[in-house]
């Protein structure tokens, strides 16, 4: 190499630097900010700011495997961060960037530690439950007056979805969370971890799967509100976005969120920072910038999620910290449940199941 | 040296672009799933030697491909689906071809930007709008309605019938050209013989128009098959639990269940199968070319 191309080289990767140190990428869920925040972050660090979006762990987890995504944030939820920690894909926080660390909810942290023991590699950003979205009118005319919305016998007890599949049911379609509900509902554990309890679930899903119009992951939250479906199975903030949605369309349709009385898988979506992230100071910025309490407040107040950010509580909008179907109260906690990640061998039986229930083979 | 050099320009188009990429996913089918980045094993690495490293490879992932029915119940639903968009593209396709070789020939460039004019939206964006025309309460069935012809809303998002029409619509371009580019060098005086040697018109569509324009029936056939065979968008935005193809099997061998070597399994076999149209494609057209001359 001689000296002009040594000089050319240097010359490039200061650039780069330089770049990359006004920049940060931003790899999060759809729908799952108020993108004032976005602007905000810009004016008061000066960093330009790249926001992403996707709508499955598993298009994360895939990018977070194969490396070089060139995100400085990404948001998996704690099973499959828990797997891509020990797949190698975080860099530990440093906790000296985060001084806004301490307004975290040390009730959702100690939750959290058991996907990310210590939190070393993460914050919370939302947690939330999955349940039961319905469109009140339909349901109640297909159904009758009695129809048990808040409960999985409304999803899961084929009697139900034939007659609901006239008007439209959508399920998320991610394994991890409706195995364990169909688990649930059979009084399994819903966090079994062998094959021969997971296929219990089988036959639960196979009875409903004719009645079942779409598996998707964010298409439910723009169907409940237009009126194309009458339930969901998805996401609680989705849910009650999809209800403001039809609100303010002002088109006659009224949205419900429930929590299933058997019981609900609670969630977390945490922030990391990828080993590889370009950025990782302006990765620790976009953190600090998160945590502040106010601006966390902001962020649940548009998306109706619970953040794990007990300084923030105090700007939440009542129809939000209020409502028991985001920060759901004592008794219905208790019947929250968590899940953990599968294994390898686990993975393959829990999709193949999936395989069978999505397409009947 | 310079038909060399022009010779070898495509061959290291090949090389770099269909060859290399192969050989890494061929690799990959052969190796072993593990929680790593990447997520497969082995690595190859210098000190071992390539050697040891080609010990390790193995075939089980294709050997598990034929240990669940999955895997061809998805490969003869992809057959199956493309086959039938194919044929609804040559009902649709042939006579729009014809009737652009028909046309007065100031209208023919007209007509064919017509048909290209498409391409210059976002291919995505086409098929995001068919969702907006098909669903329940879209476009279609609301003009159904009001016409009275229905009475309750067609239910046609989210099933193999909306995956038919959006692979017809999108690949429909790719059978007109070729179609058209055969009609229009047809020689018209030929059906005027065989008019006036007491064939009817329709005679001398199936007698002449037909047989002349086989091979660009042939072209438009392959160029929408190939395509819709291993076809990803379309199934998953229009389609619904019930469409199976083999595009939608290889996203979630990669993403769902992270098994990268299956899924390259999977692209190996479903490579293979895609060669035999290929190669009968190629045979076509070099067949074609001679004829020309």
């Amino acid at each position: 190499m001689n000296i002009k191309t040594l000089s050319m080289t240097a010359v490039l990767t200061l650039t780069a630097a330089a770049v990359s140190a006004n920049e940060v990428r931003v790899y999060n869920w759809s729908d799952y900010i108020d993108e004032e925040l976005l602007a905000k972050f810009e004016a008061e660090t000066g960093i330009k700011l790249i926001y992403d979006v996707f709508d499955s762990n598993e298009v994360l987890e895939t990018k977070m495997l194969a490396g070089g995504s060139g995100y400085d944030v990404v948001v998996p939820s704690g099973t499959f961060l828990q797997r891509q920690i020990s797949a190698g894909a975080f860099q530990k926080l440093d906790k000296s960037q985060l001084p806004n660390l301490e307004n975290m909810w040390d009730v959702v942290a100690a939750r959290t530690a058991q996907y990310d023991p210590g939190n070393e590699y993460s914050i919370n950003y939302m947690w939330g439950t999955t349940g039961i979205g319905v469109n009140v009118g339909k349901v109640k005319e297909v159904l009758g007056e009695d129809a048990p919305m808040n409960s999985l016998a409304l999803i899961f007890d084929p009697a139900n979805m034939e007659k609901l599949a006239s008007c439209g049911v959508h399920f998320l379609d991610a394994p991890t969370e409706l195995i364990p509900a169909a688990l649930k509902y059979i009084g399994e554990n819903p966090d079994a971890q062998d094959d021969e309890t997971i296929s219990k679930a089988e036959p639960v899903l196979m009875g409903v799967r004719p009645f079942v119009t779409k598996f998707h992951s964010s298409e439910y939250i723009n169907a409940l509100a237009n009126g194309d479906i009458c339930v969901a199975f998805g996401w609680s903030g989705d849910i009650l976005q999809a209800r403001d949605r039809a609100a303010e369309a002002d088109n006659g349709v009224e949205i419900e969120y429930h929590i299933p009385a058997e019981g609900a898988l609670m969630w977390f979506d945490q922030m990391a920072i990828p080993v590889d992230a370009p950025n990782p100071a302006g990765a620790h910025a976009f953190l600090n910038f998160i945590m502040d309490a106010q601006n966390m407040a902001a962020a649940s107040n548009y998306v109706y999620y619970a953040n794990g950010n007990g300084a923030s509580k105090e700007f939440l909008n009542e129809d939000v910290i209020g409502d028991t179907a985001i920060y759901p109260d004592e008794g219905t906690l208790q019947n929250l449940y968590t899940t953990s990640p599968y294994d390898a061998g686990v993975q393959r039986v829990v999709t193949r199941l999936w395989t069978k229930v999505k397409s009947g083979t | 040296m310079r038909r060399a050099i022009l010779i070898l320009v495509p061959y290291l188009w090949l090389l770099a672009l269909f060859l290399v990429p192969f050989i890494i996913v061929g690799r990959i089918s052969l190796s072993d799933t593990a929680l790593a980045r990447p997520p497969y094993l082995p690595q190859f690495s210098w000190d071992e030697g390539i050697w040891a490293f080609l010990s390790q490879l193995d075939f089980e992932n294709f050997w598990f491909l034929t240990t669940d029915d999955l895997y061809w119940k998805a490969y003869l639903s992809s057959l199956q689906i493309a086959i039938t968009a194919t044929f609804f593209a040559l009902l649709i396709g042939y006579p729009i071809a014809y009737g652009m070789a028909r046309a007065p020939e100031e209208w023919r460039p007209t007509l064919m930007m017509l048909v290209i004019l498409p391409f210059w939206t976002s291919f995505l964006i086409r098929v995001y709008s068919w969702i907006g025309i098909l669903s329940q309460e879209g476009y279609l069935n609301q003009i159904l309605l009001w016409a009275g012809i229905i009475d309750a809303p067609l239910i046609i998002l989210n099933t193999n019938t909306a995956v038919y029409i959006g692979i017809v619509y999108t690949y429909l371009p790719f059978m007109i050209l070729p179609i058209y580019s055969a009609l229009d060098r047809l020689d018209g005086s030929l059906i005027e013989a065989a008019e006036d040697l007491g064939c009817s018109r329709l005679q001398a569509f199936w007698l002449i128009t037909v047989p002349l324009s086989k091979n660009g029936i042939i072209a438009g056939c392959f160029l929408v098959f190939i395509p819709a065979l291993g076809e990803f968008v379309i199934p998953s935005l229009l389609g619904g639990s019930e469409t199976l193809m083999i595009g939608k099997i290889l996203w979630e061998e990669f993403f769902n269940n992270r098994d990268w070597p299956v899924a390259s399994a999977v692209a190996v076999v479903l490579l293979l199968i895609l060669v035999v149209p290929i190669v009968l494609f190629q045979r076509n057209q070099q067949r074609q070319a001679e004829e020309d001359r």
